[in-house]
Formats: structure tokens, sequence, C-alpha cells
């Protein structure tokens, strides 16, 4: 008699070890996935929805300043440690990780203006209303030793603003002129003067490590190449710009945050009219730092919120605020590009996550995948009207909300009134002037 | 009396120098010396005589006298000398001026003296000549400002040039599809423990002999430490092109070795036909080549042509093709009975003839014996293409072998490259499952899948044509059908096309895309799935904007309204229709002739001849009217309340108690119109989640669609395929500092560059 039994070769389906991967079987058959757009595109709803849901960018704060922060610098081998100076000429040394404070030192009277961490993150300078740069270690001093600064120069005038070299012992600082430092000697080894200003920031390009940026209080930010002996050329805009910071990956690429609550990204080979401007503060933007990866900058501003954009958008792609932060005035994104950090006039320092929604720490394999798949369905349905509408959802203050319509307002009006100005006019009279050119006032060669 | 003279002595000075301006300087020297004099002559005679005032008024007079008498002697005027008149820091007693005048020295009256004086050599004598001669100034040094200026511009132009050496990397940057931060990753794996460990010493006297012995002949210390040459040799080849070298070498390998077997494989073949056939392809390709050859290279195509001729002059010494050989006897014999066997004679006789004559033929053998088969094939050996033996250049795009994955395809449009990425995929997969085999299969496997690739690319062109005609043919029939409304796939936007019509409409479209990346920022906050759903619908920016295209609608509504009067549907319709001939829209484009098209129109009229469209448009229309109507709906129950059953009906009491008569409903919008159905069964659930505009980066709707079509997820694509898909664009490694950009990257970009060119 012939019995008839399925049988079936377990070599198809157990694995030799359990170390192996499961055999998964596929049929690609298109017919047995029907409805691929759809399914996708639910997929992609559901993804953005829970985007929105997870997006807590608030991570911590820390306290302990007795005063407003106001200068930040990051540590440029130590991603935990971070420094901070206050108004109260206090400065603080932070363990990012642990959020606590490690040292402490009363650095200046009067305000902390600026704050520069040596490239080899040994020690770091700082400047303050006493009109003395000071070196310090960057180790605290042991025990029953005094803390006391590895060197102190005393200035003419008060300076405003520090930045040290990426690669050799030079800084820079501002004050009523630009000077460049050497580490090693007690006067300028060279500085820089361009008519009477006085200025309010100084900053090393990082990729071309010997051009300097600086701006000045007569509305112009300024250029300089350390090797010679003149500036190299001057931008006037309409009103003053607070600081600047060049990108870290594109060489002739900086964005300056500007009093007129706009951000300007400006090409230095072609100072005449920026790159991009970027809108959506309502009040003075006071501070702007790169991300590392240089695809993007954060900026604070003086209307209590930072914002993210990426370097190309004239909007920004994310705002952060608090009910408790007041007018952020320094404000940086950590070296490893998943961190902004914001001290803010309320004496607190803010750790924000870089990704709102990002998941932190070490991701499975699959959880990776998934987080790449759900990333670019996100991208591919963006223009879909439902997607579009949760993805850029923001909650804002009230404050904050009424200020930007009324701004929106008065931007319509003031558009409005060109228009009807070049329509009733001759034609040709008018000239459409861009958004662009609107605020530059002047390139000074 | 001696301070009294010299008193006077002074007064007569001023009065001397005050009363008489023009004198000159040299004159008061002189009236110094006479007051000297004079003094000196007073000192003495102080004691003998008491001189008084009146005496000296005498002697002043006389002396002022005696002046003029020596002056008139001279003649003429003396010159007046400059006179110091005012403190003047530079004035020199030489009674030259700062300011010239009059006593300005020229060179000429230094050089003059020069001419006598034999101590002065010739030659500067000559130049200083020279320099008399010649009347040029030297320019004034400009002013401060401007040579800043001047410098700032130099200065600003080094830099930007300086700086604009990064545009490659950069652009490189923002076309690259996948960035991978921080740039210069440490290569993975632990590190030598020598390296690690740092500060040892060695200290006893055999160790430090050892090392100074070691160092002399600069070998590393420590083992597994390369040498400096070594590390040399490591430093000039990076490993990525190490890779890329590795990987053409091996590629070459298998060509070649793909190549030897062919060889070999076809010289075992032992058709004649297919050796003849062979043969003949080879020479008509030679021919072809040959020609290409004399218009570009005539030296290298000379000797070609000689070689053949000495092939020719071989061939008809051998008297081959004499009819001689056995072969031919035997034909011959045969030629009789078959047709094949006389042909081949023919054949043959052709060839003689051929090669009999003195004529410059290109003629390779075409024999059919082993030896010379044997040679055709250690011939193919040897025609191998150069670059099989080379292997360095692997990026010549003429070159169809060499077109394989290893060349790296440079970056296609996105678009073309989604469309044939299920293609590479299919291509990939192949390749893996390959990997075990041989390096013959293997090439043969890659030309496959490449060929695949292609008609995977020819038919995706043709597809990516396809749709479109299609899409437009929807587009078409909607546009005659008023929209009909039930498109219920989500990405189908007839909009898009109508929106272009309207150029108002796609400036604001356009505007409204632009802003598509601005966040929509609220008051309210979302803490759940549920707040999601309660976001508004409406992007907030269009209440805001007042409706600036309204009026133009109310115009026409008001016009129509006057309209309405003089139009009476049934009226219009009924009446007897004027021909208007118009001419068709194509609603499908061909390529055939235009008379093809003719005869196609004249078709179509021929068979439409007999249809009444309006009244069918008149009946549809009323259709539809009497759907939208309100209907009396009958919701009698018999038998409730009352006796049921076969043959009863209810009574005439509740069916009127129970019929309920719906309410009317909305006036149709076409009821005027008397040539338009206007349906009002757009399904605005489907279309809250349709895209209204074409977004920025796309050019027309199909590439959009196209774009949306093709599936990212597991269940559609391969593993591989999906990994590539779903790449992220920036990688950044969790916990690692990513430090600016170095120079090194700009060297490393360069380097690809010349790699690539």
């Amino acid at each position: 008699m012939k019995v008839k039994v399925l049988s079936r070769n377990p070599d198809d389906y157990v694995r030799e070890t359990k170390h192996d991967i499961q055999r998964v079987p596929r049929n690609y058959d298109p017919s047995l996935h029907p409805f691929e757009v759809s399914r996708e595109y639910t997929r992609a709803l559901n993804a953005t929805k829970l985007e929105r849901v997870f997006a807590k960018p608030f991570l911590a704060s820390l306290d302990g300043h007795r005063d407003g922060v106001n200068c930040l610098a990051k540590h440029p081998r130590s991603l935990s440690t971070l420094l901070s100076g206050s108004c109260d000429g206090e400065v603080k040394v932070w363990n990012l990780t642990k959020h606590e404070c490690v040292r402490t030192l009363q650095a200046h009277e009067g305000f902390v203006r600026g704050m520069v961490v040596r490239y080899c993150g040994s020690s770091f300078f700082t400047i303050g209303d006493d009109k003395t740069i000071k070196h310090w270690k960057m180790e605290a001093p042991g025990y029953g030793e005094e803390e006391e600064p590895l060197n102190t120069i005393l200035g003419k005038a008060v300076f405003t603003g520090l930045d040290h070299h990426q690669k050799s012992a030079v800084f820079a600082t501002c004050s009523h002129q630009v000077d460049i430092w050497d580490e090693q000697r007690s006067t300028p080894i060279r500085s820089f003067t361009w008519g009477v200003d006085s200025f309010s920031s100084v900053r090393f390009n990082p990729v071309e490590t010997e051009l300097l940026g600086s701006c000045a209080s007569d509305r112009s930010i300024v250029l300089y190449d350390m090797r010679e002996s003149t500036p190299l050329k001057k931008v006037i805009m309409t009103m003053r710009t607070n600081t600047i910071s060049w990108n870290p990956m594109e060489a002739y690429y900086f964005t300056c945050a500007n009093e007129d609550y706009n951000l300007y990204t400006y090409d230095m080979r072609y100072l005449e009219n920026p790159v991009k401007v970027h809108v959506d503060h309502v009040s003075a933007v006071l501070d702007v730092d790169y991300s590392p990866t240089g695809r993007e900058f954060v900026s604070a501003s003086f209307d209590k919120t930072i914002r993210i954009f990426p370097k190309d958008s004239a909007s920004s792609r994310e705002v952060y605020h608090t009910k408790r932060m007041q007018h952020v005035i320094c404000v940086k994104w950590s070296a490893d590009s998943k961190y902004v950090l914001s001290g803010s006039d309320e004496m607190n320092i803010r750790l924000w996550k870089a990704n709102a929604a990002e998941k932190l720490g070490v991701l499975s394999p699959r959880e990776k995948q998934a987080i790449h798949y759900s990333q670019k369905l996100k991208e591919k349905f963006q223009h879909h009207p439902q997607i579009k509408r949760i993805a850029r959802h923001r909650h804002l203050p009230k404050v904050i909300h009424h200020q930007r319509n009324e701004l929106r307002v008065m931007k319509e009006a003031r558009r409005r009134k060109e228009m009807n100005v070049s329509k009733h006019s001759k034609p040709g009279s008018v000239p459409v002037v861009s958004e662009k050119e609107k605020h530059v006032v002047s390139v000074v060669k | 009396m001696a301070k009294v003279s010299k008193k006077n002595s002074h007064k007569k000075k001023l009065m001397v120098s005050c009363g008489d301006p023009a004198i000159s300087e040299g004159d008061q020297q002189l009236l110094y010396e006479d007051e000297e004099e004079e003094q000196g002559g007073m000192d003495r005679a102080e004691e003998e005589t008491m001189s008084s005032e009146e005496d000296e008024g005498e002697d002043e007079r006389k002396r002022q006298k005696l002046l003029e008498g020596i002056r008139s002697l001279g003649g003429k005027r003396k010159k007046a000398l400059g006179e110091r008149s005012e403190a003047a820091g530079q004035m020199s007693e030489f009674s030259v001026n700062p300011d010239g005048g009059p006593g300005k020295v020229q060179l000429s009256d230094l050089i003059g003296s020069l001419e006598k004086t034999p101590a002065v050599p010739a030659k500067s004598k000559k130049q200083l000549k020279n320099l008399q001669r010649s009347k040029k100034t030297i320019e004034s040094p400009l002013s401060k400002q401007e040579t800043e200026r001047i410098q700032r511009h130099t200065a600003f132009q080094k830099a930007a040039s300086e700086v604009s050496r990064w545009d490659g990397v950069i652009t490189q940057n923002q076309r690259a599809e996948q960035l991978l931060f921080p740039l210069n990753r440490d290569p993975a794996g632990p590190r030598p423990v020598e390296r690690l460990v740092v500060g040892w010493k060695a200290r006893t006297p055999l160790e430090q002999e050892i090392f100074a012995l070691l160092s002399a002949n600069k070998q590393p210390l420590i083992d597994p430490i390369l040498t400096p040459a070594e590390e040399a040799s490591v430093k000039a080849m990076s490993l990525e092109e190490a890779k890329i070298r590795r990987a053409e070498l091996q590629k070459a390998r298998a060509l070649q070795s793909y190549y030897e077997a062919k060889a070999r494989r076809e010289r075992k073949i032992k058709s004649k036909k297919y050796h003849k056939v062979q043969n003949k392809a080879k020479r008509k390709e030679f021919l072809k080549h040959f020609e290409e050859m004399v218009r570009m290279d005539p030296a290298v195509a000379l000797q070609e042509l000689n070689k053949m001729e000495l092939a020719r002059m071989q061939e008809r010494m051998t008297l081959k093709h004499q009819n001689s050989s056995k072969w031919a006897k035997s034909k011959a014999i045969m030629a009789k009975y078959d047709e094949e066997a006389r042909k081949a004679m023919q054949q043959q006789l052709e060839m003689n003839k051929e090669l009999t004559q003195r004529l410059i033929t290109p003629l390779n053998d075409d024999d059919d014996e082993e030896e010379e088969k044997e040679e055709a094939a250690a011939d193919e050996a040897d025609m191998l293409p150069d670059f099989v033996n080379n292997a360095v250049d692997g990026r010549d795009a003429s070159n169809p072998w060499m077109k394989g994955k290893l060349s790296a395809e440079p970056a296609q449009q996105q678009l073309s490259d989604a469309l044939t990425e299920a293609a590479q995929a299919s291509v990939s997969e192949e390749e893996e499952c390959q990997a075990g085999e041989t390096e013959e299969e293997a090439l043969l496997g890659e030309f496959n899948s490449r060929r695949k690739l292609h008609q995977a690319q020819e038919s995706d062109a043709a597809g990516g044509v396809l749709p479109e005609e299609v899409t437009e043919d929807r587009a078409a029939a909607v546009e005659s059908e008023a929209s009909d409304s039930d498109d219920s796939c989500l990405l189908e936007s007839p909009s898009i096309s109508r929106g272009r019509e309207n150029v108002l409409k796609e400036t604001k479209a356009t505007d409204h895309s632009e802003r598509s990346a601005l966040m929509e920022e609220r008051l309210m906050r979302i803490r759940t799935v549920e707040d999601l759903e309660l976001l508004p619908h409406e992007p907030s920016d269009e209440p805001s904007q007042p409706p600036t295209t309204k009026a133009p609608p109310s115009e026409e509504k008001h016009l129509s309204k006057r309209k309405k009067k003089g139009i009476e549907l049934k009226e219009v319709l009924t009446k007897e229709t004027k021909l208007i001939k118009v001419p068709f829209t194509p609603t499908v484009t061909d390529s055939e002739d235009p008379e093809a098209k003719i005869d196609q129109r004249g078709l179509i009229k021929e068979a439409f001849a007999g249809d009444d469209v309006i009244s069918d448009f008149l009946k549809d229309k009323r259709r539809k009217e009497d759907e939208g109507k309100s209907k009396v709906i009958d919701l009698t129950l018999p038998g409730w309340g009352d006796w049921g059953g076969v043959g009863l009906k209810p009574p005439k009491r509740k069916r009127r108690r129970f019929r309920v008569k719906s309410a009317p409903p909305p006036p149709r919008k076409d009821q005027h119109l008397p040539s338009v159905i206007i349906s009002e069964k757009r399904n605005t659930s489907v279309s809250l989640h349709q895209v209204h505009s074409l977004p920025f980066p796309f050019e027309n709707h199909a590439q959009f669609e196209s774009c949306i079509r093709s599936p990212l997820g597991r269940a559609w694509n391969t593993e591989r395929t999906v990994k590539k898909v779903t790449k992220p664009r920036v990688v950044t490694q969790l916990g690692a500092i990513i430090d600016p950009m170095a120079e090194e990257e700009l060297l490393k970009s360069n380097k690809k560059v010349v790699a690539s060119s």
C-alpha cells in the first residue's frame, strides 16, 4: 500500500545554529501586495503624527549661575564639557552628561564678554569688562591651590569679542579695533582698524583658518586676513549685526545674526547681496552657531526662542521655547551635531535635542532601519496636504504668535504699498528691489 | 660808561636794521664788524675822551655818508638778498630758501664743476649727464587712503581666490547622495598596542645598543610597525585607491581569462561553416576598421596594407585556389551532380581570379584547414583589447567592457535613478548570489545583467512616455465630462493641469509650494495623536490673504445673469443647429503621416453621421436632473396595525400618512446653462488627501506621479534595494566629534577628480 504523506526537508527551514538569521521566505509578486501607494501613504501619515507626538526637544536645564549667562564655549576635544560665563564675571565648567557644574571661578569683574577654548582643549581664554584677557588652565587647581590664571593681559579698552585660531597659538579679540595676539606675547602682533567703530564680535574661519570676520557697531561686517596688514572688505547693512558664524564645512559661507530680526548668509566673495535671508524671528537675533555638519544653524533671539534653520532655507525648520526661558543671549551647537545648548538671561543653560523627535542612545539595527524608512516616507509624501499640515505645526507662545502675525501684516502692507507705487508711476521709474538687496547699504572696498 | 656805550651801540644797531630794511645780510655783517671795531676803539678811548651824546650823533651822520659814498662807487645796486623777517626753522644760512625763489640751485650748477675735476670717473659723469638731460619727474606717492584701498583690493582678491579652491569640494558635497560625518573616520578595528603605549625607553646598555643599531639602519623599533619606506608607500596609496586598483586588476584578469576561455572554446568548434562565417565577419570588421584607420592614422594603415599585401602574396604562392588541391578535384567530380559543389567551385574560381589580378584588396585566409584555424585562434588571442593588459584606465566611456560597477556610474538624475532602481536591484541581487561562482561565470552573469539593465532602461524610457499619454487622456476625459469626480486615487491631481490655465492661480500655487517649507506656528500644543486630527485643515495663510481674484468671477456672474434673460434652454436646443466647422482637437497624438490623419477624420465623420449628439446630451442631462430631484418615499409597512396577508393592501389612509417627501435639493448649478452638465458629486474626503499643485522639484505631473508610485517598503522591494533607497542623507556618529573641514579634504577631492578624468 502506498501512503502519501506531506513531507518537508528541515534543511529548508531550520537554522544550523541559533546565531544564524531566520530565513524569511518572500514573494515579491506585486499582485500579492496591492495598494502600495495607499499603504505607504498611511504609513507616512502615521510616521509624521508620531514624529510630532514624540517631539520633545528639551532635555535639561543647568542652573547655578547667579546672573544672566553671557557666553558659552564648547570644548573641542570633549563632548561632555561646556564652559559658560555670566554677567557677574563668573565662569563655570559643566559636565553635560551629569548635568552638574564641575568648577566655578570668578574670572572677571563685571561681565564675562567672551570665552574660547584653545584648539587643544588644555586651556581657555576669557575676556571681561575689566579690560583684561585671562588665560586659564582647563584642569581645576589642586587642593589648597589658588584659582589663578596662567596669564593676564591688561588691555586699553574693554574687549567685546574673542576667538581662537583653529590650529596655531594665535587668538583674536575685538574692542575698538580687531587685534591678533600671539599667546606668548602681551601685545597684539597685529591690529586692524578701519574707521572708528566698536566691534561686537570676531570669528575665525574654521576652514580657511587665516581669515576672520567681525561685526562693528557702524552696522558693518568686516573681513580680515591674518597675514595681511589691512582688512579685506566691508559690507554695511541697514541694521547692526550682532554675531557672525562661519560654516565649518563650506569655507566661504558665513551667517550673521542681525538686529532687524533676520539672519543673512553671505558668500564672502560676493558681499553685494546675501545668498539667503533667513526670516522668522520676531525680535533681534543675538547669536548664531553652525552645526558641525555645516548643513544647519541655530539662532538665539531676544524674542525668547531658539530657531534652527537649514542653511539654504529662508524659514526655520524648528522653534524651541519654554515658559521660563527669557531672552536667549548665546547658543551653541554641540560638536557631535546632536544637541543644542542655549544660555539665557534668566541664569540657566538649556540643553536641547537638535532633532526634536530623534530617539537618543544606541539603536538596534531594526530600529535604525525603521527610522530611515519612515524618514524617507515622510520625505516622499511631504507635499500631501495632510502630512504637510501635521509636519509643519508648531506651538508658539501667545506673545510671539501675535507679534509674528503683526509683522506679517506690516510686511504685507509694505509690499502692497510698493506695488501701488510702482503701479502708479511711470513704468521703469520705480525699480523692483528684491528682498536680498534691501538689506545691504553698500560694500566698501 | 661802558655799559652806556654798549647800550648806545645796541640802539644804533637797531636803528640801522630798522631804518634800512632793504639792507642785505652781507652788509649787516659788515656793519657788525664796523660796530665791533667801533666798540673796540671806544673801549680803548674810554679814558681819554669823555664822549658826549652830541658827538655820537655827529659820528652817525658821517658814517651814513661814508656808507652811501661806498655804495655809489659800485655803480649798480647790489642784489637784495632774502631777509629773515620771521622765525623759520629751516632757514639756511646760505640763503637757499625752501620755497625756491631766485636763488634756486640747478643740477647743472653742481655738475658744471665736475667736468673739470679728473678725480670723478667718466662713467658717473656720463650718468650725471643723462640725468640732467631727462626731464621726467617722479610722481608723487599716492595718498594713504588710496594706497590702503589698493592694498585691501589685492588682499581681498588673494583671499577670494584662495577660498575658491573649495568650490569643488562644496559642490561635490552638495550633490552627494550621502554624507558621512565625521569626515575622517579612523579605520575600524583595534589599534596596535605599540601605538597606544608611549614613553617606553630603553634602559639597559644592551637595549640601548640594539636600539641604536636599529635606528641607525632605519628599522622599525617595535615589531609590527612599518618601516619608514613602507609607511611612505602606504601613504602614497590610500585604501580607496588601493581598492579601486585591485578591483580594476581583478576585472582585467577576469576579462582576460574570459577571452581565453572564449578563444579556446571557439577553437574547439569543428564546424567549418562556423569558422567560415566567423572569418568573413572578422574580415568585414577589419575592413571597416581599416577605412577608419586610413582616415585617422595613415602611417599605421600603410603598415597594415603592407601586411595584407604580404598575406596576399603568400596566398598566391600557395596556389590554394588553383583548383589543383585534393578538395578541388573531388569537388570537380561532384560538380556534375551537386549544386553545392558547383557553387563552391565557382567561388573558388572567383577567388582565384581575384587573387591573380594585380589588385590591392585586403584578404585574409578563409581556408578551412586545421592549422589555419589554430592561427586564427592565436590571432584572436593577440587581438585582445589593450586595456585587458593595461587595466589602469578603467573609466573609458566609449568602451562597453569597462562600464561595469567598479567604474562607479556617475550619479544619474534622481528620477531616472528611481526608475531604474528596480532593475539595478535585480542586478545587484544576481551579483550577490553569484559571488561564490567562478570568475568566468561571474563575468558572464555581469554581462547578462548589464544587458538586462539596458533592456530595463529602454522599457522604462518607453514606459515613461506611456503614463504621460494615459494621464493626458485622462485629463481630456475629465475636462470633457466636467469632472465626474470618481477618481479615488490619492495621487491623481487633475487640478494640476487645470491650474496651469490660470496664471494668477499658478503664481499663487508656486507661492504656496515655496511656503511649504514653512512651519505652521500656532498656539495649539500637540500632545497626542488625537490632537493632530484637530489641526485646522486649511493653511492659515490663506484667510489672511485677501481674495484678489474674486472680482472677475462676480463680473462673469453678472454677465451670465444678463445673458440668462436672452437664453431659453429649450428654445436653443430644439432649434435647428447651425453647423460650425471646428477642427477636431486630436486627443491622442499620433506620429503617422498627415494623409492618414485626414482619412481618419473622414472615417470618424462617416461613422458618426447618424448620431444625434444633442438629443443624447439632453437626455443625459434630464436623467441627471431627475436623479437629483426629491423623491417620495413610501414607508408603509403592510400588516402593521392591521391585517396582513396575500392580496391585502394597507388602507389608503395609512399609505397617505406614511408617504414622505424628502426635502428638495439645492438648485442645480447648471440650471441655466443649456449645454453643460455640472456634477456636484465630488468626493471631498479624498480631495483632502490629494496634492493640488505640482511641488517644486518636479517638472511635470507624470514625474511626480511616478515618484509617488514607486514604493519604498520591503514588501515591494528586495532587502538591498530598501537599504539603498532609504539611505539617510546625512549620517553622524553618536558621540563622535565632527571637526571642521581640513585641507586634506581638498587634496582628497583633487585626487578623485584626477582619478576620474
